[in-house]
């Protein structure tokens, strides 16, 4: 026990060493020193992980203690840590891709100087301190301090170049729209202590807890704990910070804003799922919004010509497909996309990454093409990516899309229809962002051509990496009806109270699997056909351009809620409080000098008012002493008003 | 001992009278301060016999000073004030610095008073004595505005000082004894209306102290024109005598009133916040940003203790600490900035992070302590008196929660302009913060983190007033 207490406390400490490291000796180490450092420390970690989702298979779920974070006579939060089959996969895959992308980075950050080199880094540790405080909390609150930890170091990455007006605008815009979310997750934390007495996950989620709540108490926690998800996993309507936090470097999308952060909605729910199962309204709410999401999201990265825009909106899209599978009881299944998605959509940035770095800074599709035969192993490894994001067999994303799509079929057609349509546009655009990167023409300048090269091996080999684990990945998901075991539900078995594996017959199931595979297969043929040629021009059709502008969403907000929430605030500050308040408060300041000039009693400024009112104040004491009623009872029916 | 947090301070400021030059007599104020705040640490730690002496023995009033965890974590904060306010701004000159400096320990003293009085004539005293020569210190020391404004910011807390000394003789009236004791008050017999009438007279002095809306509208523009040095006692000190009066008088003494009024004071503090919140989002100067910001923290803080529920005043305790610490970081952030440059004009700044890293990473750390990031000082508090405004009425909670927004617009719009863009003409002639500054803010950041991860000696502290208060 004390050991394992000691192994988790690592499995978090080396990052936050990590941070401490590198943030201080910012100005003092070589960038060798970062780069090992700053990678070392989450390989550690890495490690340390591996040992403890080992030692819970055999010994089953741990918590361990640490101190009290707030100890008082009312309320009780312990520093408490938990492990078992839901953290542990969140750690692997956290510090897993998280090595990878370290790694990764100290070759695509080479051109920064030492000391913004070394704030990198100490940023990314400390993402990944917060990230894991996020998933290894015993209770909500420590849950919410990595939540809010995460969306700061997102807030300092994504402005990482911070000299850029443009890129401060998008982090600050990030925060804020979290913010928004987080709002709700506090609310639904003091509805829980209100109601309960406590935060701890041991307690919250039993039944004689759920005996103590009624059903409006759960409908309201579990709908504001999805707002605090709809803040930070970008859903409708929260989803707008998430593509412009692509002003952040590349790995750094990669990581936070696809693989890891942006996933926390789905372990918070899943975490609670014993809550939600428990409110018909809010699964209605959440598959509602999370398919809304998907297919919004992908008809925008339809028409994006920016390589990371439409990876950001594919990664709003999948998250919206995981909500799906989160609103119809597909827990395990929403799990399984979150760590199937880790990989091939971290993949797909880090290769985007990869091209960006090529291509010197150049993030048009439009003005690449034919990068097939010079970039070779991100080519490659792309290429995989796309067909696993697509949902063709036997590579990951096929077996956590179907598996959502089948408990959608079970639940409510109409979601499966949609997840189909929402299917074949994810094949059509990853395929058109593949074809128009990858194959046809070079279509930059000379310039760019004649430095055209592959990426450094601490770039490739992570991209080899994610792509073996991203055309493997499914096997821990292989369902029944394909004669597997489906390791992953069995795992979640302890955590998920009702495990939904879909009752469908295995006839019904193979059918599912087929229409879906045709589907995305046609999409993504068409894809190809079309785009291995052409690029897209300049949208013509208005449902063309509506895409290409995002629906117009950014606009529609700045419009109806920033600027007028903008002029109200200047309405308060010119008008109420400078001439309805303060003139007030002049206007009697007036009244009463003018009082004074008339009955004369005084003419000589401070010290004049000084004894004016002393004069008054010593009038008002003895009538009220003397008398206790006459002012007394003027002033009592005054005040009770 | 206690009589030491007054002694130490008065003896400081009268010798800085003789002190004519200038580096003598910082360094003495310095050393004064200090040792005051070794006493305070003594003093929070150990167990204190309370000072009882006679005093105006006509009146019946005698000179009682005694401590309770309240009293310790304001003493304690006033303790670290000062030191930190006066090595931070050692740098800056005044005309008569000596005269300066005295005045400022001559409020330190007065603040010391306020906190220790067990006696409401001995506290009406210390509560003039702590505002006295902050009018002097505003109306010769302030900016280009300091005479009217000062006069408005002298009237308005004159006129609450009156209505409590007004209080405060009506309830003498009412004690067994005719005495002026914190004991005797207590057991003073009064009738629903009589509370009433007491809790209105002592409310209005409060009120305007700390300031709530609508009776703010002197802070700003006195924050704006003192010195920072000034404004920062004002804002990280002066304000918690409001709220300190409120729990040490106000909720024990007038309590059927108290009860009868939760609704009103929480809504308008709670209206109060989103206002200030509200204009803070306009603001380009950077002293009236935290002006704005602080009465909106100061709101919260008013809100929760009166949702008199134990989760939200044991926050607020908490918070009377916390929000010192912080608001002192950003104001001697926003200090060195004008110092150098002669604006505070945040249109005028940006670039710092490039210019100046370190004081850029500090302002950082304090602006999200001012947000109440999680692991900061201001998170716990914060969320404790969230949770109490949560079980006073749900819907209160969430509005006011909409502060937490709003509180993330205003500060990251003020660390986007001044500290990240390109260098601008003003931030490029700044050079790096003198040692002391720099040194004061990264212990002023320290207690913030370490606070912030462990606050439970805090919550022990003050564990004593919130049971005594609990059993009201």
């Amino acid at each position: 026990m004390t050991f394992m207490k000691i192994v988790i406390a690592l499995i978090i400490l080396w990052p936050l060493a990590g941070f401490l490291f590198n943030g201080l000796g910012r100005n003092y180490w070589s960038k060798k020193v970062i780069a090992y450092k700053a990678t070392g420390y989450i390989v550690c970690s890495f490690i340390a992980s591996i040992f403890a989702f080992i030692q819970i298979q055999n010994h089953g779920a741990v918590s361990v203690h640490y101190f009290d974070f707030i100890n008082t006579a009312t309320v009780k939060i312990p520093f408490d840590f938990k492990v078992d089959a839901l953290s542990s996969l969140f750690l692997l895959v956290i510090t897993g891709v998280g090595s990878l992308i370290h790694l990764y980075s100290t070759a695509y950050m080479k051109e920064e100087t030492a000391p913004h080199y070394a704030r990198y880094f100490a940023y990314l540790n400390l993402f990944i301190f917060s990230m894991l405080l996020l998933v290894l909390g015993d209770n909500y609150v420590i849950m919410f301090i990595g939540w809010e930890g995460v969306g700061l170091c997102s807030y300092l990455l994504i402005g990482y170049w911070f000299t850029n007006g443009a890129y401060n605008y998008a982090a600050k815009k990030a925060f804020i729209m979290n913010r928004i979310g987080d709002l709700g997750f506090l609310l639904a934390i003091f509805w829980l202590i209100v109601k309960l007495g406590t935060v701890n996950y041991s307690e919250v989620l039993t039944a004689e807890s759920l005996a103590k709540l009624s059903s409006a108490d759960i409908t309201g926690i579990t709908l504001l704990l999805f707002v605090g998800a709809m803040g930070k996993s970008a859903q409708i309507p929260l989803f707008t910070w998430l593509p412009d936090a692509m002003a952040g470097p590349t790995p750094v999308s990669a990581l936070i804003h696809a693989a890891t952060m942006v996933t926390a909605g789905i372990y918070m729910i899943t975490r609670s799922n014993i809550l939600f199962s428990h409110s018909e309204i809010t699964q209605n709410v959440i598959a509602i919004i999370g398919i809304s999401t998907a297919l919004l999201a992908a008809t925008i990265a339809i028409k994006q010509n920016d390589i990371k825009k439409v990876l950001a909106y594919s990664t709003v899209s999948q998250l919206g497909y995981m909500f799906l599978g989160l609103g119809v009881g597909a827990y395990s299944g929403a799990v399984f996309h979150v760590i199937t998605h880790a990989f091939f959509k971290a993949l797909l940035f880090l290769g985007a990454g990869s091209v960006i770095h090529a291509m010197h800074h150049e993030q048009d599709i439009r003005k690449m093409g034919g990068l097939k035969s010079r970039l070779p192993i991100t080519h490659i490894t792309f290429l995989i990516g796309c067909i696993a994001i697509a949902g063709v067999p036997p590579f990951s994303g096929f077996f956590s899309k179907d598996e959502i799509l089948a408990a959608a079929f079970e639940k409510n057609k109409i979601y499966w229809v949609l997840g189909l349509v929402g299917a074949a546009m994810t094949a059509f655009y990853m395929f058109r962002l593949y074809a128009t990167t990858f194959l046809g023409k070079f279509r930059g300048t000379n310039d760019q051509e004649s430095h055209l090269h592959e990426s450094p091996m601490a770039m490739t080999l992570p991209l080899i990496i994610l792509a073996i684990l991203s055309a493997i990945g499914g096997v821990i998901g292989i369902p029944h009806s394909l004669g597997g075991h489906h390791w992953l539900t069995g795992q979640l078995s302890s955590i998920v109270a009702e495990p939904k594996e879909a009752m469908l017959s295995v006839s019904t199931e193979w059918i599912l699997m087929l229409v879906s595979v045709a589907i995305a297969v046609i999409a993504l043929l068409i894809a190809l056909a079309r785009y291995s040629k052409h690029t897209d021009e300049e949208p013509t059709t208005t449902l063309g351009k509506f895409f290409y502008h995002k629906w117009y969403i950014d606009e529609l907000y700045q419009k109806a809620i920033v600027a007028p929430l903008d002029q109200f605030a200047l309405f308060l500050k010119e008008f109420i409080e400078k001439k309805v308040i303060d003139g007030a408060v002049n206007g009697t300041g007036k009244l009463v000098q003018f009082s004074a000039r008339k009955v004369r009693l005084i003419q000589n400024g401070q010290v004049g008012y000084y004894i004016l009112f002393m004069v008054f104040g010593i009038v008002t004491l003895f009538l009220i002493w003397f008398n206790d009623y006459s002012i007394l009872q003027f002033i009592n029916k005054l005040t009770q008003k | 001992m206690l009589i030491s947090f007054l002694l130490l301070p008065i003896l400081t400021a009268i010798l800085l009278l003789f002190i004519k030059d200038k580096k003598t007599a910082t360094t003495t104020a310095i050393v004064g301060a200090m040792a005051t705040l070794l006493l305070a640490v003594v003093a929070t730690t150990t167990k204190v016999e309370a000072f009882d002496i006679a005093w105006l023995p006509s009146l019946h009033s005698r000179f009682v000073l005694q401590v309770d965890g309240l009293a310790k974590i304001l003493i304690l904060l006033t303790a670290i004030s000062f030191p930190a306010i006066l090595i931070a701004t050692a740098k800056n000159e005044y005309k008569q610095q000596n005269k300066f400096l005295s005045l400022l320990l001559f409020t330190q003293a007065g603040l010391m008073g306020v906190f220790l009085a067990g006696d409401a004539l001995l506290f009406y005293f210390f509560w003039e004595l702590a505002l006295i020569p902050v009018y002097f210190l505003c109306s010769i020391w302030g900016g280009d505005k300091r005479i009217a404004i000062t006069f408005k910011f002298f009237i308005y807390t004159f006129l609450g000082s009156l209505f409590m000394l007004v209080g405060i003789l009506y309830l003498n009236a009412h004690t067994a004894d005719h005495s002026f004791s914190i004991q005797s008050f207590l057991h003073a017999n009064l009738t629903g209306h009589q509370q009433v009438t007491a809790f209105a007279l002592f409310f209005i002095a409060f009120a305007i102290k700390m300031p709530i809306f609508p009776l703010h509208t002197w802070q700003p523009d006195v924050y704006e024109q003192s010195p920072t040095a000034v404004t920062m006692v004002m804002s990280a000190v002066m304000v918690k005598m409001g709220l300190y009066g409120i729990l040490r008088w106000l909720l024990p003494l007038f309590p059927i009133a108290f009860m009868a009024h939760t609704n009103v004071v929480v809504i308008l503090s709670v209206f109060g916040i989103l206002y200030a919140s509200f204009i803070a989002i306009r603001q380009d100067d950077i002293k009236r940003l935290i002006a704005y910001s602080s009465i909106a923290h100061i709101g919260l803080m008013n809100a929760a203790i009166f949702s008199n529920t134990s989760i939200a005043i044991q926050g607020a305790l908490l918070q009377l600490f916390s929000h010192g610490i912080n608001v002192i970081g950003l104001w001697i952030v926003a200090d060195v900035i004008e110092q150098q440059t002669g604006t505070r004009s945040m249109q005028q700044m940006g670039g710092l992070a490039k210019k100046q890293p370190i004081l850029a990473i500090l302002l950082v750390g304090f602006a999200f302590a001012n947000i109440a990031l999680p692991l900061t000082n201001a998170f716990v508090g914060e969320f404790l008196m969230f949770t109490g405004l949560f079980q006073f009425n749900p819907w209160i909670a969430a509005f006011a929660g909409v502060s937490v927004i709003l509180a993330a617009i205003y500060t990251l719009n003020m660390v986007q302009k001044v500290a990240y863009g390109e260098i601008s003409e003003k931030i490029n002639t700044m050079h790096a913060p003198n040692k002391g500054a720099q040194a004061v803010l990264i212990i002023l950041l320290i207690i913030v983190f370490v606070t912030g991860v462990y606050p439970q000696p805090l919550f022990t502290l003050t564990a004593d007033t919130l049971q005594q208060l609990l059993v009201k």
